[in-house]
């Protein structure tokens, strides 16, 4: 019985990602808030932008990594992060506007 | 007005009234300013205009129709007491780059008969397909300084024009870029020029940095002014900011233009650059075009800011 409890633990952790944790990252007045976010490996962030102008999310790495679609006024845009790490993002039109993700 | 620090103190008032049309003659150095009236009689020279900011597809407070205040615009243009030879659109035609906006933008500008030069804003190269669509639609007419770049320049009546892209390739905590190749294609396009040819550079983002917090102002817009340092007079047209603001350093006078479709606050004085909220009876007192005069035989350029209505 041990040894079957054992083995049925994998199979639990690789159905996490279909239900990841959530968080949430706000654009409001031209900023990303929390400026920055950290979350655990798997969780799913999304931004929404609730600002009457559109604003996207692009990775600072060149060529970035992700890059969400353009997102006008309270569009969103969500992404996993699997892998642990630092993320750097800007807005595309906007590029003074900076965010970080720390996936740990 | 011969007094020079009068006339900085008359510069710097009629600064500060935002409301009405005001002429710009650059001169020296020192700025001088005139109302509308007076300077008519002096606008016998060469006449072009400058639109921007028609942001066609925003549809939110403080304007739900941006086609229309965009129509009032060309139609100011036509009832000018002096017609302008062409339009200069300095970018943001459209809201989200849409085909369907640029299709809107692109009949309602063609309603001017006038032949109007554009240079991208961001909000126009949002498509997947970068700068390619705007290309195909709204520089045509141009050759581009490099294929895809957005760039061109050409000459009318004796003044070479540069239209410029700063608004792809930006880099994150940036501002506006123009990046190494458009600046090496500006050396060889200003190269063999005569240092007393006007220039009129045009762009949308400000190439000088009027407020980086938010952004507005070009990383490398300094080694493009470098390049233009050994003319005689240089103008440099801007939207972006959708005010009119103004600025003279040495031979280069810096000019900002009001948008079509909203206004934005002044540097700092809101929590955001975004859309700022007037009410419907003040909307058309802070929208408008502006209209730029080569004076015959003189180096400076004369600019009249005139809003849409009252
Ligand atoms: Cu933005």
């Amino acid at each position: 019985m041990l040894r079957r409890a054992v083995l049925a633990l994998p199979v639990a952790l690789a159905a996490r990602p279909a239900r990841a944790a959530e968080a949430r990252v706000t654009i409001d007045n031209f900023v990303f808030t929390p400026a920055t976010l950290t979350i655990p490996s798997a969780t799913s962030v999304t931004w929404a932008n609730h600002d009457d102008i559109p604003h996207s999310v692009v990775s600072a790495n060149r060529p970035p990594d992700f890059k969400s679609p353009v997102l006008d006024t309270d569009e969103s845009f969500a992404r996993v992060f699997d892998k642990p790490g630092t993320y750097l993002y800007f807005c595309g039109l906007h590029p003074h506007m900076k965010g970080t993700i720390v996936v740990t | 007005m011969d007094d020079p620090s009068a006339s900085r103190r008359h510069a710097l008032s009629c600064m500060a009234w935002a409301g009405g049309g005001l002429l710009w003659t650059i001169a020296g150095g020192i700025p001088r300013a005139a109302l509308i009236g007076s300077a008519q009689a002096q606008t016998q020279g060469f006449t072009f205009a400058q639109l921007s900011d028609s942001h066609i597809g925003f549809t939110r407070e403080p304007n739900t129709d941006t086609k229309a205040t965009l129509g009032e615009a060309l139609a100011l243009l036509k009832t000018a007491p002096v017609k302008p030879a062409f339009v200069l659109h300095t970018g943001d035609v459209s809201h989200l780059s849409k085909p369907a906006e640029f299709d809107a933008a692109e009949s309602i500008l063609a309603t001017s008969g006038l032949d109007t030069h554009y240079v991208p804003g961001e909000h126009d190269v949002l498509d997947e397909a970068g700068t390619k669509p705007f290309i195909e639609r709204f520089q045509k007419r141009h050759s581009q300084g490099d294929a895809g770049g957005a760039y061109y320049s050409f000459d009318a009546n004796g003044v070479h024009f540069v239209g410029l892209n700063n608004v792809v390739d930006l880099k994150a905590g940036g501002l506006g870029n123009l990046g190494a190749a458009q600046l090496a294609w500006l050396e060889r396009d200003l190269a063999g020029r005569s240092a007393s040819t006007p220039i009129v550079v045009f762009s949308h983002i400000p190439l000088w940095t009027v407020y980086a917090a938010w952004g507005w102002g070009t990383d490398d817009g300094a080694k493009a002014l470098a390049l233009l340092a050994r003319f005689g007079s240089v103008t440099v047209l801007n939207g972006h900011i959708h005010q009119v603001l103004q600025k003279v350093e040495g031979n280069v006078a810096f000019h900002s233009a009001r948008s079509t479709a909203f206004p934005q606050p002044a540097p700092g004085s809101a929590p955001s650059p975004g859309p700022m909220k007037v009410e419907a009876g003040r909307l058309r007192g802070v929208l408008g075009v502006a209209s730029v005069t080569l004076v015959p035989g003189q180096a400076h350029l004369a600019i009249i800011d005139t809003p849409l209505g009252a």
